[in-house]
């Protein structure tokens, strides 16, 4: 079992040769590009909503670049992409069913 | 019936492996999985408690943002370091795999210690918890003194969030080192918990915690004597699966935490 589990692994550091280096120095730019953005947006001094908006947003967005890169999910087989992504987004979704609970705090005024 | 005689050379048959990649991946991913909702479970927490506090406070200065911009550097920088420590093992360069891994631990440890800089200020402007040690003369200086009393759950919900995040990032270290390094990593964590018990005034929250470096040290001992083993190309991508996932976490920390309770003048 040890052999087969080493050959599946010596079979993915193969097709990880095929990914150019230049692509990780791209991400890691965009990445940084984009903190740069939120950093300056910070001594913009925005509406808390909207300025909430675009942070998760551009969030999100440095999430996905980092799972796909360089965690390498972009390279996985769809059912591996499908399953653990949903599965995780599902999980953290059902969380947000508390923030209802914290603005009806803060309309009746407890202290 | 009919008996069966199987020959002795005949090559072992397997199903195909889950979602096509090995068992050690797999794992990784499912933990990663399970701790991210840890990860989820506080930032709803710091998330409820600014939704529900009209009067949030607001304790960084550009002089934190600043800092914490480093620290996002750092771990972005990192994270390149990591991906190029996975691919020179991919490619069976040793030396370069190693030294991608020890400068993504340089990285790490900057992001501690900048971190640490960053709890040592607040705390010294009043920003506590009642667990950690009273600091001299705290009572009549400080710019944060009340909000302990007043908004409990901003000390709390922000130590417990980058708390936990800082020990993954010193447990990852540690991860990182041990794969690198292997048995010739124990003494030097022995000297950083060292350096960090010793370095650090009784009265700061991380002259207690450098123990972890300790208890890493001890845990680290056993497996490496009970199990020694080269670790590959496959070990080196499931650490990198973690330093990554420290790394993601962060991009949520630094906007919720930092940037959304900043104060500009």
């Amino acid at each position: 079992m040890e052999a087969f589990q080493q050959a599946i692994a010596e079979q993915v550091a193969e097709q990880q040769l095929h990914h150019g280096k230049a692509q990780f120095f791209w991400v890691w730019g965009a990445l940084l590009a984009m903190t740069a953005i939120e950093v300056y947006l910070t001594y913009q001094n925005l509406q808390p909503v909207r300025m909430l908006t675009i942070l998760m947003g551009l969030s999100f967005v440095k999430a996905a670049l980092i799972i796909g890169y360089f965690m390498h999910m972009k390279y996985e087989i769809s059912q591996m992409k499908w399953l653990t992504m949903c599965a995780l987004v599902a999980c953290l979704a059902l969380m947000m069913i508390f923030f209802p609970d914290a603005l009806r705090i803060l309309s009746l005024g407890v202290k | 019936m009919a008996d069966v005689t199987l020959p002795h050379d005949m090559p072992a048959v397997y199903e195909p492996s889950l979602f096509g990649t090995y068992s050690k991946k797999i794992g990784m991913w499912l933990f990663l999985m399970s701790d991210s909702l840890t990860f989820g479970a506080l930032l709803y927490a710091y998330s409820y408690g600014r939704i529900s506090t009209p009067n949030w406070p607001t304790p960084f200065h550009s002089q934190s943002i600043v800092n914490a911009t480093i620290m996002t550097a750092f771990l972005l920088t990192s994270s390149l370091t990591m991906v190029l420590a996975v691919r020179a093992s991919a490619e069976g360069n040793a030396k370069a795999q190693r030294l991608w891994l020890l400068a993504t631990m340089a990285c790490g440890m900057g992001f501690v210690i900048l971190h640490g800089r960053e709890w040592s200020k607040l705390i010294a402007e009043g920003l506590t918890l009642p667990v950690f040690p009273k600091l001299p003369g705290q009572a009549v200086a400080g710019e944060f003194v009340n909000v302990a009393k007043t908004v409990p759950q901003f000390p709390a919900t922000f130590f417990g969030l980058t708390g936990m995040h800082m020990l993954h990032v010193t447990l990852g270290v540690v991860y990182l080192g041990v794969v690198a390094l292997r048995r010739k990593f124990i003494p030097i964590l022995l000297i950083m918990w060292l350096v960090a018990w010793l370095g650090t005034p009784s009265y700061s929250p991380f002259h207690y915690g450098a123990h972890v470096l300790l208890v890493a040290a001890v845990v680290c001992s056993i497996v490496l004597w009970l199990k020694p083993k080269v670790y590959d190309s496959s070990d080196v991508e499931v650490a990198g699966l973690y330093w990554h996932f420290v790394d993601l976490v962060w991009m949520f920390i630094f906007p919720l935490v930092y940037l959304m309770s900043a104060k500009i003048l």
